[in-house]
């Protein structure tokens, strides 16, 4: 994991103020199909290189982030608040 | 002979003396000395016993690579096992301890290991303790635990401070050697902020040890001028005793500081060791290169060192190795050392190089050239005596009492590897040097493979102020000194088997791996890097094979037939060099190992005469025994029995309590709980369930609405921060278009319980408002004032024990002197405090369920809530995936209640549960017991399980089965709820 982590309300920040929850990804809506919210609850990817997980400042602004970083490098490419949908692509 | 001090010469005080001890022998060094150097001076060669043959082992390094001088240095709690003493300074009054001998270091029985040897080759632990495997547990574990390891950690508490501490730079330089200064006074003078860290105990590395002059001055005097303009650099910080141990993503740098490893007491108002983590915008390793030794018969016998090292102890400790002193090299650097030694008067017997065309333009010595040739055997017991030289094919044996070597260089790029890149074998330089492509971190001077004080002072200035320039300061080249003097390697040296050995030739001291071994690992099908080093234990001792890495991976190459690039190397990881426990822990032991959670009511429970139990960081009260109670069980039933006769007063605070606001509050709440919560009325608390997204249920818990958009939730103890957590996400993640607010407010109210038939009785005389059954019936939630309008609080009319019962909140300040109202208030309606035991046995009289039953694997259905899920609700969290067919079978495990068939017996959580008659298998197993207590109402234990189809058996005879302790209680399956099933109690 990388070591500092930028929040956006914060500034850089040491790791250990963050907790990781998993891959950033959308709820689907509920009367999707059955697969689609197996996927959504079971199924990972394990991508090598970037991957956007959804990280909370908990010790810190107690905001939902959504992290993009290197599976392999750990290098954070962003960083932004879970409320802004619009970014979340995976 | 043996090593001695010399009269002058060396950087250490002879006015200063220090005395210390070795194996309790009083030995005397001086200001300046490591313990290597001092016990040298004092001419003791023998300092420890190898791990495997226990072979008599003397000093071989000055660094950090130092394999065999593992001591053992302090006593009682600051007792510190597998010390270097190359790198320990010497203090007045040090004790220091040798190891892995027994019964003494000069006569050790272990020794016998060395006659065995043909036994113990590579591979022989795997061989020999592969059968009987009955035999493993009970005579091999113990007897190989017994022989492994060095030294032994004490069982004292350590009584000194630790901390940890962030630093953040531009440019972290690690390595205050010539390379180092120089980078660091570049990128200083330039104005970067610059942190300059060196293990050793003084700036300088090989500076301290150099002859060479540097513009006509000693190498000693541009080092305390370098030293003092670095310090005249507010920007520039120099920290000596600090090991950079470990390259981290974010450019971030773990360093450990020894603040007080050189001093007998510490003072206490300093840590003895601080851990630093540095992020740095820039570093470069200036870390230097590790001489290798050379891989002969008997080159660990006492009296045989590397070159460099030698050298350090001449000129910087002012030691000579010995009297009759020969020197073996396959490269130019250990001409530097015959230089010095025959300024010292010593002129070596003998330079052996196993170049036939050696030529070293700066050396003009005396001593006799043996070109071509080798060092085949080293000879000796504890002392080295004589050397056997190879010379195409013939051999002579020359008498020598010291005997220094120098195989060539390994950079130390340790750091440059530790975050995924692997090193590159480089033919040129003959060493593994570090990968490209190297983000925010660089390398210069020897580590770099560039050789030589000029090209080193050159090359740090030059990356020194590349680096600054990287970050926008702007600098100058600076003017290099001139220096006269030095033996720069024309080329590196290649790696040789040198041939004609006959003793055991060593490759990891530490580990005791020679040769042998490695050619044997080869033939068994063990070449391959990896697998050699775990066959043969090579670079796996505490040094990480600093020294032997490089040529046991030559060997293998030489013995696979392919070249060291084909062979590859092991990983890299941190730490470089050992970390104490100490330093990694800090602050985080005793009380400070996790922080204690009192409720606000905890002196009241106190004085009351409370157990306390610690569930997870809170204290709770677990029960209040009374004079003449002589266990906990009868305090438990007492209290029980109070509460359901009279009443009780019971501390919840510690339940989880977020505030929620906001007018998509109720939305909110209907969407994170699976029932019904949007028409849920002002004044009205609700249970209520959370799921998960997979359909089972996460915690339960109690809402009330205070106000149109204020809520009030309570949720368990053990998930409060959880709920918090998650409740956050929906808000935050998932529905930020809704308008919702959420605070946690656990530590902000004092909350009690006030349960019993006599409950209300007792609260009227605290509470203004009119709280009767009418006024405030059954699941009431409002605020309320106290005493006369003194003290505002939140009463809720909610019940865990079944019986008439309220939750009162107060401001937690108020909480002691509430609970003290209560206490005088219900004296005489008998009203006596209760634990989280009683709690608990209350709850499950009652058939309430808590994280025993709610443990990952249970939907609403399971526990008897099916029809509180909200069919009607557009979408929550858990719905979907709750609608999965097999969630809803009726063969699940579900709740049920569960009693002996001869109440004078009982069972324990955990138990299973079997069908009548069948046997104990796993195959037959239908379910097991959550919680079980014995129950003052029903007069026997009772418990809750989860069985399969449990709410179709009621009455049902099973036996319930510990398998774990081989008992076997015959039981009866019955409702879960034991008391008042009806529920009269709660609405009187």
């Amino acid at each position: 994991m990388a070591s500092l982590v930028t929040c956006p309300h914060c500034g850089k920040r040491p790791k250990e103020e963050f907790t990781v929850k998993g891959a950033a990804l959308t709820r689907p809506a509920v009367d999707a199909a059955q697969d689609v919210w197996f996927d959504y609850v079971y199924l990972r990817d394990n991508p090598r290189g970037a991957y956007q997980e959804y990280w909370h400042h908990t010790s810190g602004c107690r905001r939902w982030l959504v992290v993009t970083r290197d599976t392999a490098t750990h290098e954070i490419f962003q960083c932004h608040d879970a409320a802004e949908r619009g970014e979340v692509t995976a | 002979m043996t090593p001695y001090r010399l009269s002058s010469g060396g950087l250490i005080d002879r006015s200063s003396p220090l005395s210390f001890s070795f194996d309790g022998q009083r030995l005397n060094g001086f200001v300046g000395d490591s313990l290597a150097s001092a016990l040298l001076a004092n001419g003791r060669l023998l300092v420890g016993r190898s791990f495997k043959y226990h072979r008599p082992r003397g000093i071989l390094t000055a660094g950090a690579a130092e394999p065999n001088a593992l001591m053992t240095i302090g006593r009682d709690g600051r007792t510190e096992p597998n010390t270097r003493a190359t790198m320990q300074e010497l203090y007045q009054g040090l004790e220091a301890k040798s190891q892995n001998c027994w019964p003494s270091l000069d006569f050790d029985i272990g020794s016998v290991n060395g006659l065995l040897s043909p036994f113990l080759s590579a591979g022989f632990y795997y061989k020999t303790f592969m059968w009987p495997a009955g035999l493993w547990e009970r005579f091999y574990e113990p007897v190989i635990r017994r022989a492994a390891g060095l030294g032994k950690a004490t069982y004292q508490a350590d009584p000194d401070g630790y901390e940890k501490i962030w630093a953040h730079c531009d440019l972290l330089v690690v390595g205050a050697g010539a390379t180092g200064l120089a980078a660091a006074l570049a990128a200083g003078r330039a104005g970067a902020k610059v942190i300059l860290a060196d293990e050793h105990s003084r700036a300088g590395g090989g500076l301290l040890s150099e002859t060479a002059a540097v513009s006509g001055n000693s190498a000693s005097d541009f080092l305390a001028q370098t030293l003092a303009e670095l310090a005249s650099l507010p920007n520039v910080t120099i920290m000596p005793r600090t090991t950079v141990f470990g390259w981290y993503d974010g450019n971030v740098f773990g360093a450990v500081e020894r603040v007080q490893k050189h001093v007998e007491i510490p003072a206490t108002h300093l840590p003895v060791e601080r851990m630093w983590r540095i992020a740095a915008k820039q570093a470069l390793l200036a870390t230097g290169a590790e001489e290798r030794p050379l891989v002969f018969g008997g080159n660990d016998i006492p009296g045989v060192m590397l070159a460099g090292a030698m050298r350090s102890y001449l000129n910087r400790y002012g030691v000579a190795p010995g009297r009759r002193v020969a020197i073996v090299t396959n490269n130019d650097s250990a001409y530097a050392l015959a230089g010095d030694l025959e300024k010292a008067g010593i002129v070596p017997v003998a330079i052996i190089d196993g170049r036939a065309d050696a030529r070293i333009e700066g050396y003009t010595g005396k001593a006799r050239m043996i070109r071509g040739g080798y060092v085949s055997d080293a000879h000796g017991g504890k002392a080295l005596s004589s050397i056997s030289i190879w010379q195409n094919g013939h051999t002579e044996k020359l008498d020598v009492d010291a005997l220094a070597m120098s195989g060539g260089f390994s950079p130390i790029i340790h750091l440059a590897c530790h975050r995924g890149g692997k090193p590159q074998w480089s033919d040129e330089k003959s060493a593994f040097m570090a990968p490209d492509g190297l983000n925010g971190l660089a390398l210069a001077g020897a580590c770099a493979g560039i050789d030589g004080l000029a090209a080193c002072l050159e090359d740090g200035a030059a990356k020194g102020l590349a680096l600054a320039a990287v970050l926008g300061f702007d600098g100058h080249a600076p003017t290099l000194p001139e220096i006269s003097g030095d033996i720069v390697n024309a080329a590196p040296a290649a790696f040789k088997i040198i041939p004609g050995v006959r003793g055991k030739a060593f490759v990891d001291y530490q580990n005791d791996v020679h040769r042998k071994d490695l050619g044997l690992a080869v033939r068994e099908g063990y070449g391959h890097v990896e697998l050699a080093k775990r066959y043969t234990t090579s670079g796996m001792a505490t040094d990480q094979g600093k020294l032997s890495n490089v040529n046991a991976i030559a060997i293998l190459a030489e013995a696979r037939g392919i070249s060291p690039a084909q062979v590859g190397t092991t990983t890299f990881r941190p730490f470089y060099t050992p970390v104490s426990f100490g330093a990694l822990t800090g602050v985080s032991h005793g009380k400070h190992f996790q922080p204690v959670r009192k409720s606000p009511l905890h002196d009241w429970a106190k004085k009351n005469g409370a157990t306390f139990v610690e569930t997870g960081l809170w204290y709770r009260s677990a029960w209040f025994q009374r004079s003449g109670e002589t266990g906990w069980r009868e305090s438990v039933d007492r209290e029980v029995k109070n509460a359901r006769i009279n009443a009780g007063l019971c501390d919840v605070s510690m339940l989880g309590k977020i505030e929620i606001t906001g007018k998509d509050a109720a939305e909110f709440l209907n969407r994170v709980y699976c029932n019904a919560f949007l028409k849920l009325p002002v004044g009205k608390a609700r249970y209520g369930l959370m799921l998960r997204e997979d359909g089972m249920i996460y915690d339960d818990g109690t809402t009330s609405r205070l106000e149109e958009n204020r809520y009030f939730m309570t949720t368990t103890t053990a998930y409060a921060a959880g709920v918090m957590n998650h409740l956050e996400f929906c808000a935050q993640a998932l529905w930020p278009d809704l308008d919702v607010r959420l605070a946690s407010v656990t530590d902000q109210w004092a909350q009690m319980a006030i349960v019993g038939p006599k409950a209300r009785t007792i609260l009227e005389r605290i509470v203004d408002a009119d709280i009767s059954n009418e006024a405030f019936p059954f699941l009431g939630a409002a605020e309320v004032s106290l005493f006369g309008g003194q003290v505002h609080g939140r009463l809720f009319r909610i019940s865990f024990s079944g019986e008439l019962a309220y939750e009162l909140a107060v401001p937690a300040s108020y909480g002691e002197a509430v609970a003290d109202a209560f206490m005088e208030a219900g004296s005489a309606h008998g009203i006596q405090p209760y634990g989280v035991e009683a709690l608990s046995v209350l709850r499950i009289e009652k058939g309430h369920v808590t994280h025993n039953e709610i443990n990952g694997t249970v939907v609403p259905s399971d526990l008897g809530f099916g029809k509180m899920v909200s069919a009607s609700k557009a979408d929550f969290i858990g719905k979907r995936m709750l609608a999965r067919e097999g969630l809803h079978s009726s063969e699940r495990l579900q709740l049920v209640g569960v009693v002996p068939i001869d109440p004078a017996t009982s069972f324990r959580s955990g138990s299973h549960i079997l069908a009548k008659g069948a046997e104990a298998t796993l195959e037959n197993d239908q379910g097991y017991v959550t919680s079980s207590c014995y129950s003052p109402h029903v007069g026997s234990a009772i418990g809750l399980a989860l069985v399969r189809r449990g709410p179709e058996r009621h009455g049902e005879e099973v036996m319930i089965w510990n398998g774990l302790r081989g008992e076997f209680t015959p039981g009866r399956l019955v409702s879960p709820v034991f008391f008042d099933p009806t529920n009269e109690k709660l609405h009187i």
